[in-house]
């Protein structure tokens, strides 16, 4: 079994979560999709610190950040694909 | 895993069956709590739950708390129940509600006695109905005696991404074998209250938690002096990783897996609609939603948690389980299963799931729950607004 260093909940999610202390800018990180229980990679653009969010794809300002399957924000400042997405670049729709 | 068909447990009078057998000395009020606490000093097996209301209550407040005090004696944990009051009108209206389930019950009041001559008088009766109740014996009961209900606390990123789902995991499995089960946390479904609300089974159920849930968010916004998302998700949250109060919804959620609620119920309202999944209106408060819900009827308690709540409960076991593995190395005391192998992957959702249902199972047959070992009693009674 492939080391995990990012966990996504849904096969939707355009977002997932770091569950190692940290990854590293330029890191190959394993991640698993827990719906299907399948893996897939994607390449860290920067640090990021467990129960952060990394970007699965690139994003675009007024885009919709998916976890869980569902809207949980939208996108402030452009996110690339491998970037930590946080309060930074993404803020809740709610108010 | 097979799931066992049933567990051991304590028949009652109407037909529920208790996973504890409980003597509560109840005090009606908050100047009746000497009395019931020297009462349970005195007389071994009975426990007290001194509380901090019920003088000058009125309109729904008051319905409040005589639902709190009449659900708590009538939940099947409770094998009799000793109600003393400071006169005698409320404490009967709480004794003939509890008395409809069978079970003994017997109330006292204090005016123009005192207290001295209300304890030697209690203590008598306690002591009867303790030594009464030390003679039940566990019997097999139907898996579905089990009443579940769920609250997670000091919730982070591990408890969405693996406590969470690992209490929906076992909704998922032990929901078709006719268990009851319950949900709350209003506050904490802020961003994900429209799809919660298509959870419900059906349209009136769906209108009904958009009801409740809009008359919260409408006092939030009454009462609020600022935008919320400076105190929602909160700077820890934002620490740990929780970007947007969507994302803290929708952690939470993760605890009712794919099922589907029959009903919204009133806080500490008892379900009337039959098995299932059902959404009581609550704080997210842990200690007020867990006494809601033990006075609702549940007899068995799931608490999630990241960074370790550790609340209990008079009458109600309450099992916690944490992802993360740092709360299940320093706060071991307080967990009772350790779930924190889902992030390595070295633990799937469904293998978790079996491991719940394993310690639910114990704790239901009578393993004492950390927090029950450490005497965790919490007792707190939802208050609506002020008093006259």
């Amino acid at each position: 079994m492939a080391k995990t260093d990012i966990i996504i909940h849904d096969k939707k999610d355009n977002v997932g979560v770091i569950v190692i202390e940290k990854v590293t800018k330029g890191q190959d990180c394993g991640c698993w999709i827990m719906e299907d229980d399948t893996s897939s990679k994607v390449k860290s653009e920067s640090e990021i610190p467990l129960g952060h969010k990394i970007a699965l794809q690139d994003l675009k300002e007024g885009d919709t950040i998916i976890k869980y399957g569902h809207d949980i924000g939208k996108v402030v400042k452009s996110i690339k694909k491998g970037d930590h997405v946080h309060v930074h670049n993404v803020k809740t729709k709610k108010w | 895993m097979q799931i066992p068909k049933s567990f051991l447990g304590f028949k009652r009078e109407n037909g529920r069956a208790g996973t504890r057998n409980h003597v509560i000395i109840l005090p009606v009020d908050d100047i009746s709590n000497a009395c019931a606490e020297a009462v349970a000093n005195n007389i071994k097996g009975t426990i007290a739950l001194p509380h901090s209301y019920g003088r000058l209550q009125f309109g729904a407040d008051l319905e409040l708390h005589f639902r709190t005090m009449i659900g708590t004696g009538r939940n099947p944990n409770v094998a009799a129940v000793i109600v003393i009051g400071i006169e005698p009108k409320w404490t009967k209206r709480i004794v003939d509600a509890i008395a409809k389930t069978g079970k003994p019950v017997e109330g006292f009041s204090i005016e123009g006695v005192g207290d001295i001559d209300t304890i030697a008088k209690v203590s008598k009766k306690a002591q009867e109905f303790s030594m009464w109740a030390s003679e039940k014996q566990r019997e097999e009961c139907p898996i579905s005696d089990l009443w579940i209900s769920v609250k997670c606390g000091e919730s982070d990123t591990t408890s969405g991404l693996a406590s969470n789902p690992t209490v929906g995991n076992l909704m998922d499995k032990l929901e078709p074998l006719g268990v009851h089960l319950c949900f709350g946390e209003t506050s904490e479904l802020t961003g994900a209250e429209n799809v919660c609300s298509k959870r419900g089974k059906t349209k009136e159920a769906q209108d009904k938690f958009m009801k409740t849930w809009n008359s919260y968010n409408d006092f939030i916004l009454k009462e609020a002096t600022n935008d919320l998302s400076e105190s929602q998700p909160t700077a820890g949250n934002i620490a740990g990783g929780l970007t947007t109060i969507e994302e803290k919804a929708f952690g939470n959620f993760q605890k009712i897996g794919s099922r589907q609620f029959v009903d919204v119920l009133e806080p500490a309202e008892e379900p009337s609609k039959g098995k299932g999944l059902y959404f009581m209106d609550t704080s997210s408060a842990a200690a007020e939603c867990v006494t809601l819900q033990a006075a609702g009827g549940f007899n068995i308690h799931l608490f999630p948690t990241g960074q370790g709540n550790i609340i209990g409960n008079p009458i109600e076991p309450v099992i916690k389980l944490t992802a993360n593995p740092l709360t299940a190395k320093t706060m071991s005391e307080h967990i009772d299963l350790d779930v924190s192998k889902i992030l390595s992957r070295e633990m799937n959702l469904d293998q978790a799931g079996d491991e719940l249902i394993k310690s639910t199972i114990k704790v239901a047959n009578g393993r004492l729950t950390c927090a029950e070992a450490l005497g965790h009693k919490e007792f707190v009674m939802t208050k609506l607004y002020r008093s006259a």
